[in-house]
């Protein structure tokens, strides 16, 4: 999972990603949402590396990924659950889903397990309100939960590798 | 159409220029509309929501500093409704803000206190969580309290658009949103320059100088240490804002008798050290022009400029002149020079710089600042830092007799005071680069072409048939134009002055802090300057090299400018500084 | 490509697409139509698909096709099977039906009778435009969406796609296709609800060498999904209503902006622009005119405030998406500070019908001031989820109830939501609103982009302002002070009365509070932020102060102020919740009543859930 490393192949990776684009400014976050895609985070590094190719200051990019809730400075958990909080899953009781996470995995929403393997966070609406209320791991999407349903799934998910 | 616009503000009908702000217009109309994250063609961004102000016609409330006038306006600034709304935005503001005003560096000189003061706050309604971050003290220069920042945003724009630094940003958003470096970062870590432009903009005390007081009384009630201090150029014609006199006073005489009552050994005047610079710098012009070196030269007595080229233009270091800044070149004399004539152990010696400026007190840490093998100048403290001694020691600054600098250091030249303003530093040196180079006497001594607002000058000068062309430039964000024509070769000057600050040294980060309204009707800048021309033309001296105290010491001591000693005392080295010191890369 | 190739295709196509939406239709083909939406998709409707042309090739059947279209509309009964021409409705389909239907239906040509869809009064219904929830709504916007495969070009051309365009470039002057969108009267779809017509007009009036159109697809209203099914479900219809603003404003530099959480209609986004510059619509002087445009994406990253429209600008830009202040608009100062034209995925979605069929045709649906139709995304607790298109004027009961299906599990109407976290409660007094632009806002609700939520009579009011208030706290940017520090002074004001901690003082604070941040706002989140607040207040005052009062939760949302207690009436002792309670609350000898101690009981509700006899609540 951790793909921070300094080690060639990777950032000949970054590489790749900031030449599709020109040194325009503009391009900023089409490359963090990238970045973000490749390495499930942006690295330090990477940030350093765009600060140069786009000519902008390392203040203003960890501005720009603070901003967006879609970046994130730490690796996520190999399995990430995500608890859609939109209004048509709220209304049906999402966050009892969400406390049933918390209680199952001992974190808060935005942490990682300790071991790394899960992380949780709560989202804004994914777009499946037919199926609310539901939570996603990883792509995979789980419609009309119910508490017994997610604890069910992170135990399912605790026993894989 | 007529650039003419009539408009009704409070029922007075009052015309104003087309594109004015409402906000400039009300004060035609004798309505100071409050303002708090507005700093005049700096950060107009309308955040703040304290000049809001209501105009007939129009859905909700208007933001003064930013909506310009139109034909018929009419706009009321103290209904109900405004009142109200800003209240409770000072009261926002408030709930979120560290509130030790007592014992906060700021203390009557806050805005967002008199803004509470103006509008009778004597409460906070909506209290809740209050930011916490922790403060950083790590720079030797700046210290950062976020806890008491407002998210104006003056000092974001400052760096950003002024300086062209971009050290800090907004981070985070919502309830969350803090000015920070990259990834919370101390400023002594990252791109910052430690200018201080930063702390002159904040109208709080988020932004601060690291105090150096403490050691400086310590020192001053220690029988053992022989304290000296040097005044830079800047710090006599802005000293007095402090005490309530006008802006641009020169106050050279009160300062030195202040500095006297204080216990200092010896009050001496930096400018002297300006007119070193002058020699060398000017030998080391006069060298690289006739000795095929690299040129353009570039001065190298703004410690914020230096970080700057050390951080940014790494490749292009050759360009900076060898030269100390003026302060340490007379630190090192103070530890060689004025030890040996006075017997003294320089080791005993302590000197402190007092300077406009923040960065210097990065300056004095650097490596190669030690000529004597003693540290050239020991503490340096800011203008502010200096009132606030005075005021401690409860000295009546207004009514102190003047007095006159010591000798045998004390006597400069008209030259040395100008070093205080842009444009300074290279007409003084273009005074003695001139004689020198044509062996002529100069009939006129102002060079027009370089004083001024500008931040970026240019002008041409005849030099023994020769033309040189000069630069200077002001403010880091002009200073990047003239990087990129250098590092690009397509800048055709043989000589540039470079300063941090916009305005030069007179506007330094070390110096009095004014309000933001303050900032918008006075050209401070302006007025500081003329006070330093005004010494120029009254000095009997105006040139360097005709300085006698300074002949003496390059006939008895030093040698020749440029020579073996005055490399080894008055010049140092420059090296790339990584512009990140980032941890996990 | 010439414009004459592209009318072949039309016709060609058209005739061999007529199937799709002609019952009777002159064909021996079949197509089975798979939703491939985000919520279908969720639900394996990829695998349909692949399920169906595998079993087809092995059975060697080829006069049957399947398709993947956009979102049919009624989201609570998917993943849905359609097969054409006879219009049949396949609800709830998994992956394993897939080799029934074949048999049964194409095989055998009879009905799969276990997957018809049941509608509200229980009546099996065979066709999709029988079903209750159709026969209400009126579909512009949605249009194409579940009939054409929306990667597939030509499937666009043959429904009339780019003959808008063709009608524009060929006989209509700039002015003149303003005049059409202004005359038809519609509205910016986005919710501010400003004259489409008008804007279009001061972007063309404004002075610039270049200009740019813009469509705002950043959806971000929380259980909202029109703008993504449009993009999903008919891409190129955006395109070419952005084209045609582009000709009108003179432009022809186009952006979308696109929420990266919607990772299906930004592939299909790309797939269309890519096939508009392969069929040579995009690009330069196209059809031999002297009008070119190319369109870009660019991704939003996760901020709610670059909905609005100088935010996205500003993020757009490769910048934080904090609002500017207006004046200047983007009309005249926009992306990089030139005139630019910003409207959002609805409202381009009709401008192609409104070209083609004319002002006076659309401006004959809606009412007075709200003309056309409007598109809503119909969740929370009501029969029917899903996207539906009403003419405006359409009330919000025949909305929830005739189209809705009314209220599951015998619960009662409480309140409808319209526009989000910046939007208000509608109570049931208010059930016979038309909705248009001017009637929301006079109830103390807005149009919004769509979201429209239905609440029935177990949801708290102050639960609900501090779940709305949480969200804008969440995605304040963060410039403005009032935004800023008020909507979270606002949220801890709330979450005290929910504690049960509140006072009457609190709430007066809290009104004050609400409407300054209102006044005082930069843009429209912070000025709309407090509407939750201020409505729920207005129409639910007393569960405020039942909350203050009483300490007492009328819903039992509130966990702090609930109290669970058992019925010794109705209790049996038979211990279940005694085993059941994680924290051992609960006391009681075998079959006599039990007791719940309240001072340990964290009110996790098991013991409810698991009572047999129903004895706890």
């Amino acid at each position: 999972m951790n793909k921070s490393c300094n080690c060639g192949e990777k950032t000949s990776e970054l590489d790749g990603i900031l030449s599709k684009y020109e040194k325009d400014k503009s391009n900023l976050i089409q490359i963090l949402n990238e970045v973000q895609e490749y390495y499930g985070y942006v690295p330090t590094k990477a940030q350093e590396e765009i600060s140069k190719y786009l000519n902008i200051e390392m203040a203003e990019i960890y501005g720009v990924i603070t901003f967006y809730s879609r970046f994130t400075l730490k690796p996520k958990g190999k399995y990430n659950i995500a608890v859609c909080l939109g209004t048509a899953c709220f209304v049906k009781g999402s966050e009892k889903l969400l406390d049933t996470a918390k209680e199952a995995l001992k974190i808060k929403e935005g942490e990682t397990t300790p071991d790394g393997k899960f992380s949780l966070e709560a989202t804004r609406c994914i777009g499946a309100c037919g199926l609310a209320p539901v939570f996603t791991v990883n792509n995979e999407v789980y419609g009309k939960a119910t508490p017994e349903l997610m604890k069910k799934v992170i135990e399912e998910y605790k026993n894989k590798e | 159409m007529s650039d003419m616009i009539n408009l009704t503000i409070d029922g007075k009908q009052i015309e104003v220029k087309k594109g004015t702000t409402i906000l400039e217009a009300a004060k035609k109309a004798s309505i100071d509309i409050p303002t708090l994250c507005f700093l005049k063609e700096i950060n107009e961004i309308g955040a703040c929501r304290m000049c809001l102000v209501e105009v007939e016609g129009r859905r909700g409330f208007v933001t003064s500093c930013i909506e310009k006038v139109q034909e018929g306006m009419v706009v009321k600034t103290n209904t109900k409704e405004l009142t109200e709304a800003r209240k409770i935005v000072l009261d926002l503001i408030l709930s979120n803000h560290q509130r030790d005003c007592l014992t906060c560096v700021r203390n009557k000189n806050c805005e967002l206190q008199k803004l509470a003061e103006e509008f009778g706050v004597t409460g906070v309604l909506y209290n809740g969580k209050i930011q916490s971050h922790e403060k950083d003290e790590k720079s030797v220069s700046i210290v950062r309290n976020f806890n008491k920042c407002v998210l104006c945003g003056r000092c974001v724009a400052t760096c950003k658009k002024v300086q062209g630094i971009g050290a800090i940003d907004f981070v985070n958003r919502g309830f969350e949103s803090c000015v920070s470096t990259v990834e919370g970062k101390s400023l002594a870590d990252v791109n910052c320059v430690l200018c201080g432009q930063c702390i002159e903009a904040c109208p709080v005390g988020a932004l601060t100088e690291k105090d150096s007081t403490e050691v400086v009384w310590e020192k001053l009630r220690d029988n053992d240490t022989y304290v000296v201090v040097q005044t830079a150029p800047a710090v006599r014609v802005a000293l007095g804002e402090e005490f309530g006199m006008e802006i641009g006073t020169n106050v050279t005489g009160k300062m030195i008798a202040s500095l006297k009552r204080l216990g200092f050994d010896r009050v001496f005047d930096t400018n002297t050290g300006a007119d070193f610079t002058i020699m060398e710098e000017g030998t080391e012009f006069i060298d690289r022009l006739n000795n095929g070196g690299v040129l353009p030269m570039i001065t190298s007595c703004s410690p914020g400029w230096i970080n700057y080229c050390e951080k940014n233009y790494p490749d292009q270091l050759e360009h900076l002149s060898s030269c100390k800044s003026p302060h340490t070149m007379f630190g090192a004399l103070i530890k060689s020079y004025f030890a040996e004539i006075n017997n003294l152990d320089p080791s005993k010696i302590f000197v402190v710089s007092v300077m406009p400026c923040v960065a210097k007190k990065y300056e004095i840490t650097r490596d190669d600042m030690s000529g004597t093998g003693y540290q050239d100048v020991d503490a340096v403290i800011t203008t502010r830092e200096l009132a606030r001694m005075i005021k401690q020691a409860r000295i009546d600054f207004k009514s102190l007799e003047e007095e006159t600098f010591d000798d045998p250091m004390g006597e400069a030249t008209g030259a040395g005071a100008i070093f205080g303003t842009t444009g300074g530093v290279m007409e003084a040196a273009l005074r003695t680069v001139a004689e020198v180079v044509t062996g002529d006497k100069l009939e006129n001594l102002d060079f027009d072409d370089v004083r001024g607002k500008e931040g970026i000058k240019k002008a041409r000068i005849e030099l023994a048939g020769k033309e040189i062309k000069v630069a200077v430039a002001s403010g880091l964000a002009n200073a990047k134009k003239i990087m990129d024509e250098v590092r690009a070769g397509t800048a055709d000057y043989q000589f540039v002055e470079i300063m941090a600050c916009p305005g030069g040294c007179i506007m330094g980060g070390g110096q009095p802090i004014h309000s933001s309204k303050e900032r918008a009707e006075i050209d401070i800048r302006k007025k500081r300057a003329d006070a330093l021309y005004s010494v120029d033309e009254r000095s009997v001296i105006r040139k360097s090299h005709e300085n006698p105290i300074l002949k003496k010491i390059y006939k008895d001591f030093l040698g020749n400018p440029g020579g073996h000693r005055a490399h080894e005392l008055l010049h140092t080295t420059f090296n790339k500084q990584d512009k990140y010191k980032l941890i996990n890369l | 490509m010439t414009l004459e190739k592209i009318k072949e295709i039309r016709k060609e196509k058209r005739k061999e697409l007529d199937l799709r939406i002609n019952l009777n239709a002159d064909t021996k083909e079949k197509h089975i139509l798979v939703c491939r939406g985000t919520g279908c998709t969720s639900s394996k409707s990829p695998k349909i698909i692949e399920n169906f042309r595998k079993i087809l090739k092995e059975k060697k059947i080829d006069n049957v096709r399947v398709i993947q279209t956009g979102c049919f509309g009624l989201c609570a009964k998917g993943p849905i099977v359609i097969i054409r021409p006879e219009d049949t409705f396949y609800a709830m389909v998994t992956p394993e039906d897939c080799e029934e239907i074949i048999n049964t239906h194409i095989i055998e040509g009879k009905k799969v009778e276990r997957l018809l869809c049941k509608d509200v009064d229980d009546k099996l219904v065979e066709r999709l435009d029988e079903l209750n929830f159709y026969k209400k709504q009126k579909r512009i916007a949605l249009k194409n969406c579940g009939i054409i495969d929306p990667e597939n070009i030509e499937e666009y051309i043959a429904f009339d796609g780019y003959k808008a365009l063709e009608k524009v470039l060929t006989s209509m002057s700039q002015d003149d296709v303003i005049k059409e969108v202004t005359d038809s009267g519609l509205r910016g779809r986005g919710g501010a609800g400003f004259p489409t017509g008008k804007k279009w007009m001061f972007t063309k009036m404004a002075e610039g060498d270049q200009k740019y159109v813009v469509c705002n697809a950043d959806e971000g209203d929380p259980g909202a999904f029109m703008d993504r099914s449009i993009l999903e479900g008919d891409p190129h219809c955006v395109i070419e209503a952005m084209m045609i603003a582009g000709y009108a404003i003179g432009a022809n530099k186009g952006y979308i902006y696109v929420r990266a959480e919607y990772p299906i209609a930004v592939q299909r986004f790309q797939k269309a622009i890519d096939q508009a510059r392969e069929y040579e619509i995009l690009g330069n002087n196209i059809w031999g005119t002297d009008f070119s445009f190319d369109l870009e994406i660019r991704l939003g990253a996760g901020a709610f405030v670059c909905g609005e429209e100088t935010a996205l600008l500003e993020s757009i830009e490769g910048r934080r998406g904090q609002p500017r202040l207006k004046p200047p608009f983007p009309a005249n100062a926009g992306l990089w500070q030139k005139p630019t034209l910003i409207n959002n995925v609805e409202t381009y979605a009709n401008i192609t019908k409104i070209i083609l069929n004319g002002a006076e045709w659309y401006s004959s649906i809606g009412t007075e001031t709200s003309k056309g139709t409007k598109v809503f995304a119909l969740g929370g607790n009501v029969v029917n989820i899903g996207l539906v298109e009403v003419p405006m004027g359409t009330t919000l009961r025949e909305i929830v109830f005739d189209i809705g299906g009314g209220i599951p599990n015998g619960h009662n109407f409480k309140v409808a939501q319209t526009g989000g976290p910046s939007g208000g409660c509608i109570p049931a007094e208010h059930l016979d609103t038309p909705i248009d632009y001017e009637s929301l806002s006079a109830i103390g609700s807005m149009m919004g982009s769509g979201g429209l939520i239905v609440m029935d009579d177990t949801k708290c009011m102050v639960n609900l302002a501090k779940f709305y208030l949480g969200f804008t706290v969440d995605e304040s940017c963060g410039k403005c002070t009032p935004c800023r520090i008020g909507t979270k002074r606002m949220l801890e004001i709330i979450e005290k009365i929910t504690r049960g901690a509140g006072t009457e003082e609190d709430l007066e604070n809290l009104e004050k509070l609400a409407i300054n941040v209102k006044n005082a706002s930069v843009c429209g989140l912070g000025q709309t932020a407090p509407n939750p607040v201020l409505s729920t207040l207005k129409y639910f005052r007393d569960e405020y102060e039942a909350h203050i009062k009483d300490k007492r939760c009328p819903a039992g949302e509130c966990k702090a102020l609930t109290k669970i207690t058992i019925d010794p009436e109705k209790c049996k002792g038979c211990g279940l919740c005694k085993k059941q309670c994680p924290v051992n609350a609960i006391v009681g000898e075998p079959r006599k009543a039990h007791k719940i101690n309240s001072a340990i009981c964290i009110k996790c509700r098991a013991c409810v859930n698991n009572c047999p006899f129903k004895a706890i609540s």
